[in-house]
């Protein structure tokens, strides 16, 4: 990250010219394009906006459905979840530090303009030329679109000299007990995490990015997920899961920044002082066994989330959010919340806190068994992940009821950036 | 030969325009997109209609006259050795020389596949040579599946003889018909990036070549087609846009040498040989090449 640079390119004709994805990607591909970005920020780049837009510039309130990408944390990490996610892990496939380096930067452009409901590039008066946009976004709003990016594990290997930048506490998850993990939902060298409260949105964004990593970087699994949407429960209440529970409860107060310190923004620890003010994030492809879990009674189902399944209150309770008293007893004088159940688990004390951002997932039907496909994409924030997931996980993965009707098939942790300014990109700190 | 020169341009591209420009009228006709048009992006505007200007006044002046004569040339060429080859192979057939006819399949095929574009603009030609099963209705299916599925599924030649005269005279017919093709540059353009479009949709999954699975030579020669295109045109290319033409030739380079890994003896190895995550990364590799590729259109100016 260069100011100078930005500096030398302030007056640059080339600012003022349209740019093709064409001309994108080239630049992508030559080192122009960090230049461009930092001189004009977006508006020589992206100037073509959607007209929702522009009404929106010109003061009518959608700027609701917008939540800034430029900031000193990435978006989509304490903001209020978005009806759907589509998750992407991307294997870097070039080893040049200077193409990462251009693709965080084409990355940084394309996701800063997404997210203001912009389309890529300008219609070209060349129509021998593909689209610049792949367009199933024109016209839509952008829907609370945030995009999310992180580093991988395996990005610190040999490949691009950043083994020294490595974290000291970030690797790939240790192996916990009863993981079924299968290579086609784990790992990546990179993350991009796409939440929207429109699917083709967020759809929208993954692909178009997928686009402009060809030669560079390639898609190495994705994952697509939901929970009910704003329009079906207005109230906002606790999501369920596909177990029917309510979800999330416990989390920690995203709007309490103290907390937020506390809980989920790195410091400059572990030799990664890159890494302040982002946030590592666990990804664990969770499936439910569905038909497994409909034959249990509901009191067997209570007693494994340690929660009753209407209210969500706690066993014992009235109310969702009473107070946990994991000492009470039952009326036959054993604990009222079973010491094995999920909730008793993952509170332990309540000194270990994680900020959840899980979602739904259907992956269609099992070919091999006619069962569903379904289950948790369970994503989490944190400072630190030996900290914090994952003692969580070992406590959880050694003993949980829950265990008998869920098995982790994917799973992967990404650093994920602190947060880029306008002009500046994602990754900035690192590369 | 004679050799007739066009400039057609096809009829796709001029409706097209005409629907944008109709969109275009529409957008500045409504107040409030053009109002709250911020200053930079009317400024965009300006020097996007004067560059607009340019790029046509450079399109005007641009001859792809040689580019195209020695793409006519080349498929010529192409035609000649596809019929010189599958002589060879459907004598083999008609023999009822089992092994030798298999032998001689995927090598004959690949003259074809090179100029596939310039065959899919002969009308029938296209499937009547190179149709997969259901791609044509059961009693229409003849040609090089057709020959393939008696060869490598029912193990003979018997019953494959009248298949094998059709598809001498099908390659006889191509080659007189490529004569008079009409090709342009954006036919070339064009049929570059179809070349890739096929080897996406079919060679990479091992559609094509449900029985012999003999499908990395189509894969090679469909690269090879596009790469010739690119050859031609990468002296106006490289003039019009340096950094396309510089990247598109690293990309085909690393998919040959991705394919390469694959080579063995005067061919490949069969598709059945390929593991999952070798197929992944020769499909993402060729993704990778076919993006630059689709913008070599730029030289079309507008």
């Amino acid at each position: 990250m260069s100011n100078r640079e930005h500096e030398e390119t302030k007056d640059s004709s080339i600012l003022k010219k349209p740019l093709s994805r064409r001309d994108l990607l080239r630049l992508a591909g030559t080192g122009g394009l960090g230049l461009i970005i930092g001189g004009a920020g977006m508006g020589g780049l992206f100037a073509a906006k959607e007209r929702k837009t522009a009404a929106a510039v010109a003061g009518h309130p959608d700027t609701e459905d917008r939540i800034p990408f430029y900031g000193k944390h990435q978006a989509g990490i304490i903001t209020p979840s978005q009806n759907f996610i589509y998750f992407a892990a991307f294997d870097v496939t070039t080893t040049d530090a200077q193409e990462l380096k251009k693709l965080f930067q084409a990355w940084t452009a394309a996701a800063a303009a997404m997210t203001e409901g912009s389309m890529l590039g300008e219609e070209s008066a060349n129509h021998n030329l593909p689209p610049v946009d792949t367009g199933e976004s024109a016209g839509l709003s952008p829907s609370r679109l945030t995009l999310t990016f992180g580093a991988g594990p395996s990005l610190f290997d040999s490949r691009f000299g950043l083994a020294s930048k490595r974290p000291a506490n970030f690797s790939d998850l240790p192996a916990f007990n009863g993981d079924q993990l299968d290579a086609r939902w784990c790992g990546g060298d990179l993350a991009v995490q796409a939440c929207a409260d429109d699917l083709q949105v967020a759809f929208h964004a993954i692909r178009n990015l997928a686009r402009i990593a060809r030669g560079t970087a390639v898609l190495r699994w994705t994952q697509e997920g939901f929970q009910r949407t704003g329009s079906a429960d207005p109230a906002g209440g606790t999501p369920r899961n596909l177990l029917g529970f309510k979800d999330g409860t416990a989390n920690p107060d995203a709007t309490s920044s103290e907390q937020m310190n506390r809980v989920v923004w790195a410091g400059a620890e572990g030799g990664a002082a890159w890494m302040a003010g982002g946030s590592y994030m666990a990804v664990r492809r969770i499936r439910m066994r569905i038909e497994v879990w409909d034959r249990s009674s509901l009191k067997d189902q209570e007693e494994t989330f340690g929660r009753y399944r209407a209210s969500g209150a706690p066993l014992g309770g009235q109310h969702e959010f009473d107070k946990v008293d994991l000492s009470a007893k039952g009326p036959d004088g054993s604990p009222a919340i079973p010491a094995n159940s999920h909730m008793a688990l993952a509170r332990g004390d309540g000194s270990v806190q994680i900020l959840r951002r899980s979602y739904s997932y259907s992956g269609g039907m099992d070919a091999k068994t006619g069962q569903l496909d379904a289950g948790l994409l369970f994503i989490c924030f944190q400072r630190d992940l030996q900290k914090q997931f994952i003692p969580l996980q070992q406590k959880l993965a050694k003993s949980d009821r829950l265990n008998e009707y869920i098995q982790h098939v994917g799973s992967a942790v990404f650093a994920c950036f602190p947060g880029a300014s306008s002009g500046g990109y994602i990754g900035e700190t690192l590369l | 030969m004679n050799l007739k020169l066009h400039t057609i341009i096809p009829a796709g591209i001029i409706l097209s325009s005409l629907l944008f420009a109709g969109c275009s009228e529409k957008e500045s006709a409504d107040p409030a997109a053009s109002e709250t048009k911020t200053e930079t992006s009317a400024a965009n505007t300006g020097t996007s209609a004067q560059s607009a200007g340019t790029d046509s006044a450079a399109a005007q002046t641009t001859d792809f006259s040689a580019a195209v004569e020695s793409y006519r040339t080349f498929a010529v060429e192409q035609c000649d050795q596809f019929v010189k080859q599958t002589e060879k192979f459907t004598e083999a057939v008609k023999a009822g020389k089992l092994e030798e006819a298999k032998a001689l399949y995927a090598p004959a095929r690949s003259y074809y596949e090179r100029i596939e574009p310039i065959a899919e603009a002969l009308g029938n030609l296209d499937p009547d040579i190179d149709a997969r099963v259901n791609d044509v209705d059961a009693a229409e299916w003849r040609g090089f599946h057709r020959i393939e599925k008696g060869l490598w599924e029912d193990k003979t030649t018997k019953g494959q003889e009248a298949f094998a005269d059709r598809l001498l005279q099908d390659a006889q017919l191509l080659r007189a018909k490529v004569e008079t093709v009409d090709i342009d540059a954006s036919l070339m353009v064009t049929g570059a990036v179809e070349l890739l479009n096929e080897v996406s949709s079919s060679k990479v999954t091992g559609e094509e070549e449900l029985y012999s699975h003999t499908d990395l030579y189509d894969f090679a020669a469909n690269v090879e087609g596009a790469a010739k295109i690119y050859e031609i045109l990468k002296p106006d290319l490289a003039k019009k846009d340096p950094d396309l033409e510089k990247q598109i030739g690293e990309r085909f380079d690393a998919l040959k040498k991705e394919l390469d890994a694959y080579k063995k003896g005067d061919g490949y190895v069969s598709y059945t040989e390929l593991k999952e995550d070798e197929v992944r990364k020769l499909s993402q590799n060729l993704d990778a090449l076919a993006e630059p590729l689709s913008n070599m259109g730029t030289l079309l100016g507008v």
